[in-house]
């Protein structure tokens, strides 16, 4: 149990006023940060870094330093869910997932609810992350170094599968979509032969269509306008604004153990790969609508369809902070930012650092205790507070909802070409739900396209590379297997019902 | 000109619609042919993937329309009703004047500026709010952003003639 | 109009109450924000050299404004020059450059040159190590390259960074050198170039020694040789008893090629003979601080940092150099 006794004397490093002060401050920040689309976690821990860089020379100062980036992350992390919920506006890509219920619940006036079951839920992923690292994080930085490029392919094949026939509808449109969403993520270089695709010449297509900007206008300013077709209001104006919606809302939460293991266990896998917390959302949203016995009632507004997407994007989100301390990888863009904090104030990630800096390292993994605790408190006594924003009349928020969303375009590349494009893609949001095109398909599509494309060519590159190699050990094989069993399991589970209907008939007869 | 009169059928709406991903697809299909659509030595060249989801864009935008034409009662219902988009209109065409007016080639107010107008001209115009009401909030709502993000974050957000005259540009 | 006058003075009294503007008279200095454009993604060798020094900046109170980093990494960086090229004349926008300064636009066609750009001065060079896994056989480079040709073309992976860039032109330089064949096998982050090593999915990769030196000091990664026609000066041990200088130069060790990396500074076009001037002065002070002596040691970078014509005329002969290995590599674009 010499991991107690390290995490003991983390807390000692972590436990000051001064450290617990910037805890506080740190998560502050980082939810407002999160509120915010485009001011993201990595943005935010990026303008910090210098305000870092002195205080990392005094003593002790590096591990004051993460801890103040490192609650910035947290806090957004729980303040991406507050737009999703509230207004349909995922304010970090990985809170997508949590807008297909957590909005339809706010409508119903039950904003309080879906606060608390994402904050709380958000916490556990992160506790249950936390815990993982504490006790068996050697193993878990070997388990990251399976993971070469077909193996990558099949979690994201993995990701799709879980996601697929979520729709209702003619498929086609869901075809369309999805399509779509793999088309705009082609737009821009090619990463495995560095030629340009689909950009026709212009200059504005070379950086490909950013995930943000459709979802912010597909979501986000759609929803505002199918909104408005039926008058300026918001629905879900009669949101209780007590304290007691968060114990009724816990009194509800055990319930969903189940889902809150499986996404918690998806969230950690996606984090230390590491495959990131946007897919891990996803998958586990996925999961949980094929498994859950409510599965049919996904998307109309349940309680449960909220815990799932944020424990996991939590995990996730908390557990990539691994391979980034023990391998240098970043499991995030946030984290690429804090290794290159990291790098700067002359600490060096890598198999080493546990060794040399266990003063930081369990510092470090104190502070993520301490401060999801701080970050869930702070949140929780907040949620009247972010409930009470959908009292404000809508013509007074609906502009002010613009103008963020204007803002959150612009600062995702400096450019004013993707505020119209968000413009744009609001328009298109709002066609799309008015013809039943889904669009949770083509999001997905467009922030898993690329990647899950590179990783299948990173794997057929070179003579030797051939379909087989999905399956060419029990690692890759056993991801691959489940994700296609996943895919078919419509047809298989037809195919097992037709069959026992037969033997069922010719008994009867 | 009633309210509830139909501006299009679903029909069409569904037509235009699978008509433009039509458009899309081939578009997409078309710019593969200079990457190359084969799977060569090295596995699918880069034009590969985009081609056959050009293709299946294609495909099934052309079953979406067959299905638009076979609707039936279905598709004579209103896709959008003249009140209806009159409302969308409403907010919509000032937000394109609104994004027109953040920078352009000709007279940029940058954005603090241009949101403080478009959150008064949403308040005036749609909530009959008055004055004293309309400019705390806009104006609170902007210096709100501007110290957020000019001057803590430091994130530089397109500006015009009024933060120049503050020497804040 | 009342409230126009309003909004001006309230945000006046705002802005003045958190920042005063000095604008002295003799020489030039920003007058507004400096916006740093790294040409690439967060996180990577040019991005942290960026951020470090705008923190560098900010903690010595080297330049009155205050300076931001904006990344612009889309389409191989073109976004990031792209950007730059068309700010001619702006004095508050610099940018550092990776090599694809010069391979995104001979690889793309993407239309920029340096040459639209006003070349500032160089900050270092940055070298390239060739890897191996601990459990590789290969003790030397030659030993290892032999037995990548002896084994047969597509037998071997090297990883590197990005297609058509540095790595993969190292891995030609390499190929064509000796004879032996790779299958380059592109990735998006140096980062993970180096674990894709250390997890054995490639053979060998041609990481900046700060991509690598977590993993070498581990023992899970071996260094055969830097690709520079000198050692590496530094002298500290890094790993066991080895130290940076402690590796070969590749022509030492039977592999002749060499390759350094632009870690240079841009302004836009147009700009006055003073105005590049204040960024030469500010960059040295930044060189000369000892937060980037350290930064220089860890990862391990050429220190030469040329300025004025000395510095244009090395980013001319790198132009020429890359046009040519990426001619015969057939890494050019289409016209």
């Amino acid at each position: 149990m010499q991991e107690i006794q390290s995490l003991m004397g983390g807390f000692a490093v972590a436990m000051s006023w001064f450290n617990l002060a910037l805890m506080l401050a740190g998560v502050t920040l980082g939810v407002l940060i999160g509120v915010l689309p485009g001011l993201g976690g990595a943005n935010g821990v990026a303008i910090l870094l210098p305000l870092t860089f002195s205080m990392s020379q005094q003593p002790g100062g590096a591990t004051s330093a993460i801890i103040l980036l490192s609650c910035i992350y947290w806090g957004a992390l729980f303040g991406g869910a507050i737009t999703s919920i509230l207004f349909n506006i995922p304010g970090e890509p990985w809170s997508v997932a949590t807008t297909f219920d957590g909005y339809p619940l706010a409508q119903q006036g039950r904003a309080g609810a879906a606060l608390t079951a994402a904050f709380t839920s958000s916490f556990v992923g992160a506790l249950v992350a936390v815990i993982l690292i504490t006790f068996i994080s050697p193993i878990i930085a070997r388990f990251a170094l399976q993971f070469g490029p077909p193996e990558f392919f099949s979690v994201y094949l993995l990701t799709f599968s879980a996601f697929v026939g979520m729709s209702k509808g003619t498929p086609f449109k869901t075809i369309t979509a999805m399509m779509t969403g793999f088309a705009l993520a082609a737009v821009g270089i090619d990463t495995v032969t560095g030629q340009l695709r689909l950009t026709f010449g212009f200059a504005d297509l070379l950086k490909g269509f950013d995930f943000l900007i459709a979802v912010i206008g597909l979501f986000g300013i759609g929803e505002i306008l199918l909104t408005i077709e039926e008058g300026l209001e918001f629905k879900g104006a009669q949101a209780k604004l007590n304290m007691r919606v968060v114990l009724d809302t816990w009194k509800e939460l055990p319930k969903y153990w189940k889902t809150s293991i499986r996404s918690s266990a998806v969230g950690c896998m996606m984090g230390i790969v590491p495959g990131g917390a946007t897919p891990a959302s996803f998958m586990s949203y996925g999961l949980a609508k094929k498994m859950s016995r409510d599965g049919e009632k996904f998307g109309t507004g349940i309680v449960e369809g909220v815990v799932a997407p944020e424990t996991a994007a939590h995990a996730a989100g908390t557990s990539a902070l691994l391979p980034m301390l023990t391998l240098g990888v970043p499991g995030s863009p946030t984290a690429a930012v804090l290794l290159g904090g990291l790098l700067i104030w002359g600490l060096q990630p890598g198999p080493l650092l546990f060794v040399e800096k266990p003063d930081f390292v369990w510092g470090l993994i104190a502070s993520m205790y301490l401060g999801n605790i701080v970050g869930l408190i702070v949140v929780l006594t907040c949620v009247p507070l972010f409930a009470a924003i959908l009292r404000v009349p809508f013509s007074i928020i609906a502009p002010v909802i613009l103008v963020i969303c204007a803002i959150g375009a612009y600062t995702v590349h400096n450019s004013m070409f993707d505020v119209w494009l968000m413009l744009v893609f609001g328009i298109a949001g709002y066609v799309f739900k008015k013809l039943d095109y889904p669009m949770a398909p083509l999001v997905l599509a467009l922030v898993l396209g690329d990647r899950a494309e590179d990783s299948f060519r990173q794997t057929m590159l070179g003579p030797e590379g051939s379909l087989g190699l999905f399956f060419s050990n029990p690692l890759v094989g056993t991801i691959t297997g489940a994700s296609l069993l996943l895919l078919f399991w419509p047809l298989i589970s037809s195919a097992i019902a037709v069959a026992r209907g037969r033997n069922g008939n010719r008994r009867g007869g | 000109m009633q309210a509830n009169k139909p501006v299009a059928s679903t029909r069409t709406a569904e037509l235009a619609m699978a008509g433009l991903f039509l458009a899309f697809g081939t578009l997409v299909m078309w710019d593969t042919r200079r990457l190359g659509v084969s799977w060569g030595d090295d596995g699918p060249q880069a034009g590969y993937f985009p081609f056959y989801i050009g293709l299946f864009i294609v495909v099934s935008s052309a079953f979406n329309i067959f299905r638009a034409l076979n609707l039936g009662e279905k598709g004579r219902a209103a896709f959008v009703e003249w009140g209806q988009l009159r409302m969308v209109l409403l907010v919509m065409v000032p937000t394109v004047v609104y994004v027109a007016l953040i920078a352009n080639p000709w007279f940029s107010l940058g954005i603090y500026l241009a949101s403080a107008i478009y959150i008064a001209f949403f308040m005036w115009y749609l909530g009959k709010y008055r004055w004293a009401r309309i400019a705390p909030v806009s104006l609170g709502v902007v210096v709100f952003f501007f110290l957020m993000f000019e001057v803590w974050f430091k994130v530089p957000l397109p500006k015009g003639p009024i933060e120049a005259a503050i020497g804040f540009n | 109009m009342e409230k126009r006058t309003f909004a001006k003075g309230l945000l006046a009294a705002v802005v003045a109450s958190a920042f005063s503007v000095f604008t002295p008279a003799f020489a030039w200095e920003p007058t507004k924000t400096v916006e740093f454009i790294v040409p690439a993604g967060t996180g990577g060798g040019a991005d942290q050299m960026a951020r470090l020094t705008q923190s560098i900046i900010a903690k010595h109170n080297l330049m009155k404004q205050s300076m931001v980093v904006v990344n612009k990494g889309g389409g191989a960086g073109a976004e990031g020059f792209l950007e730059v090229k068309g700010a001619k004349g702006d004095p508050h926008k610099i940018i550092i450059t990776l090599s694809n300064l010069f391979t995104t636009p001979l690889a793309t066609g993407v239309p920029f040159n340096w040459k639209d750009l006003t070349p500032v001065r160089m900050l270092a060079l940055d070298q390239f190590v060739l890897w191996v896994n601990k459990d590789n056989p290969a003790k030397t480079a030659k030993e290892y390259v032999s037995a990548v040709k002896a084994a047969g073309p597509g037998k071997t992976k090297m990883g590197g960074t990005g297609s058509k860039q540095e790595d993969q032109i190292i891995t030609v330089a390499l190929e064509k050198q000796s004879g032996a064949k790779f299958t380059y096998i592109p990735y998006k982050g140096g980062g993970e170039v180096a674990t894709q090593l250390v997890g054995k999915h490639i053979d060998s990769s041609v990481n900046n020694p700060i991509e690598a030196v977590a993993q070498w000091r581990a023992g899970n990664l071996r260094p055969l040789c830097v690709f520079d026609n000198e050692r590496m000066p530094y002298k500290t041990k890094i790993a066991g008893d080895m130290s940076w200088n402690d590796i070969p130069t590749c022509k030492e060790a039977g592999v002749d090629t060499d390759y350094v990396m632009l870690r240079g500074i841009f302004m836009a076009g147009g700009v006055t003979p003073d105005q590049v001037q204040y960024y030469v002065d500010l960059l040295e002070k930044v060189r000369q601080t000892p937060e980037w002596k350290k930064f220089m040691e860890d990862g391990a970078f050429n220190q030469t940092a040329l300025t004025g014509k000395e510095y244009a005329d090395w980013v001319a002969k790198a132009e020429s150099l890359h046009q040519g290995l990426m001619a015969e590599a057939g890494f050019l674009a289409k016209k």
